[in-house]
């Protein structure tokens, strides 16, 4: 067992975790936010991407002991009043089918336009498509995900 | 994933303590590598030693013509490193096509060449560049470090702290990702220093990551793509499996190294 602290959605919590839990286990099971999805267990579908430190990283190949101290933002996190703009971008565009892979998108899509705008770079759909390879969608074929996440990058 | 004990250690040392009284510890980096396996439950370790906030193994500094990069660096600041794009920028293109944005941010350089996937990228620019690597008690040349499939010359137990690369005047890596898992399928490194050129291929031997040193002969005569045209690699020893046999294979690392010459900057 680790005792651990860290900050989700701007809220502190925390205490004793196996040594072998997920970040994932913690934020489904011991937090009951069920928005963040696992949809492999090859660390290959990124339906479970979250922010740790600003960052996005896939929340199944990182242990809750590791994240001791951590500022993590999950989908449940994003929406400030209204729909953050990538949200809105998915339901403007029909980003989205089962739904399934949409919070790992989103958390990924939110990543990538935060880095490109910061580095200066144009997030092209060539840049998008590229950016997305660690995130599987089984429904839409991408087209509209790409088209959601180019619309955010222009409001964001 | 089987119960383990979770240790965090912030230096090389402590980490290399706590490993020498585990029963049967293994350090975690970034787990891009390690945790997929422990979940499969094709490594069961009983410590796991955590050196992601370990600062002495992280950055990199650049001084007279060569790079050196902390084991802990993660795969997204070799690719956004301004100072190193300038000086080597083969090798930030390289790690900027490992796995996708959350593997980078979390995957290390250290933990790619303790690991030695016969299909991982950082081996190709190692061996390519005669890079050292550094662990807690030695120094190891790149040519006596990678000694087949996931075997590596570190001993049990050994840190790897840094790896200092030579700058080449010109530099490649060409990639040719495996559909599914977009690992390298084959992968080239070449590299063109005043004393001659290097050539690394990674993902097409049943050896792991290896020189090919009739291209090197060639090319440090002559550095065009035109100068290994007749050259070829024999398909015997290269992996064969359902998306490549080894013939196709072969023939990948006469293409690559070829664009990757031509390429090189
Ligand atoms: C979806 C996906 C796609 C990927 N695609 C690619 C790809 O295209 N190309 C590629 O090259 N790789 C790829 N990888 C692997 C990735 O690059 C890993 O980051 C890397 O192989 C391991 O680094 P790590 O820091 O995550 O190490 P970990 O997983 O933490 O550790 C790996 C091994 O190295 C040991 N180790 C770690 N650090 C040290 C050290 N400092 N000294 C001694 N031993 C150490 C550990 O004990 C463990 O045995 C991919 C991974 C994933 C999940
Ligand atoms: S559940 Fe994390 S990558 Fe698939
Ligand atoms: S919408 Fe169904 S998996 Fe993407």
């Amino acid at each position: 067992m680790s005792e651990i602290k860290m900050t989700v959605n701007g809220k502190p919590v925390g205490g004793d975790v196996a040594d072998n839990m997920l970040l994932v286990e913690f934020i489904r099971e011991t937090l009951r936010l069920t928005g963040t999805h696992v949809g492999c267990d090859t660390s290959q579908c990124g339906a479970c991407v979250v922010h740790v430190d600003g960052k996005a990283v896939k929340s199944c190949t990182m242990l809750a002991a590791a994240a001791d101290g951590a500022e993590v933002t999950t989908i449940e996190g994003v929406a400030n009043g209204g729909l953050h703009p990538m949200q809105k971008a998915f339901n403007d565009n029909h980003g989205l089918q089962c739904g399934f892979c949409t919070p790992g998108m989103i958390m990924s899509g939110i990543d990538m336009v935060n880095r490109y705008k910061a580095e200066g770079k144009t997030l092209d759909e060539a840049a998008i498509r590229h950016e997305l390879e660690g995130n599987i969608c089984r429904c839409t074929g991408y087209h509209n995900i790409v088209k959601s996440i180019s619309q955010a990058a222009g409001e964001m | 994933m089987h119960s383990t004990n979770y240790h965090a250690a912030i230096t090389a040392a402590e980490a290399a303590s706590l490993l020498s009284s585990a029963e049967d510890g293994a350090l975690l980096a970034g787990g891009q590598t390690l945790l997929p396996t422990m979940k499969a439950r094709l490594a069961a370790p009983s410590d796991l030693v955590d050196i992601s906030r370990a600062e002495e193994l992280r950055g990199i500094s650049i001084t007279d013509g060569a790079a050196t990069i902390g084991a802990m660096t993660t795969h997204a600041e070799v690719a956004g490193h301004a100072a190193l794009r300038s000086a080597f920028p083969a090798l930030c293109d390289l790690a900027g096509r490992i796995g996708d944005p959350a593997v980078r941010h979390r995957g290390t350089i250290g933990g790619s060449l303790a690991n030695n996937d016969p299909a991982a990228c950082y081996p190709a620019a190692v061996l390519g560049t005669g890079a050292i690597i550094s662990t807690n008690t030695r120094d190891i040349a790149a040519d006596d470090y990678f000694q087949g499939l996931f075997a590596t010359a570190l001993d049990a137990g050994e840190v790897i702290t840094s790896i200092t690369f030579p700058i080449p005047r010109a530099a490649n890596y060409q990639k040719f990702a495996q559909p599914a898992s977009r690992f390298a399928l084959v992968g080239v490194f070449v590299a063109q220093f005043a004393e001659g050129v290097r050539v690394a291929v990674t993902g097409a031997s049943e050896e792991g990551v290896f020189r090919w040193t009739d291209a090197e002969t060639s090319l440090s005569s002559d550095f065009t793509a035109d100068a290994i045209g007749g050259l070829s690699v024999r398909s015997q020893g290269m992996i064969s499996d359902l998306h490549g046999d080894g013939s196709y294979r072969a023939n990948l690392v006469q293409v690559l190294t070829a664009r990757a010459v031509a390429a090189a900057s």
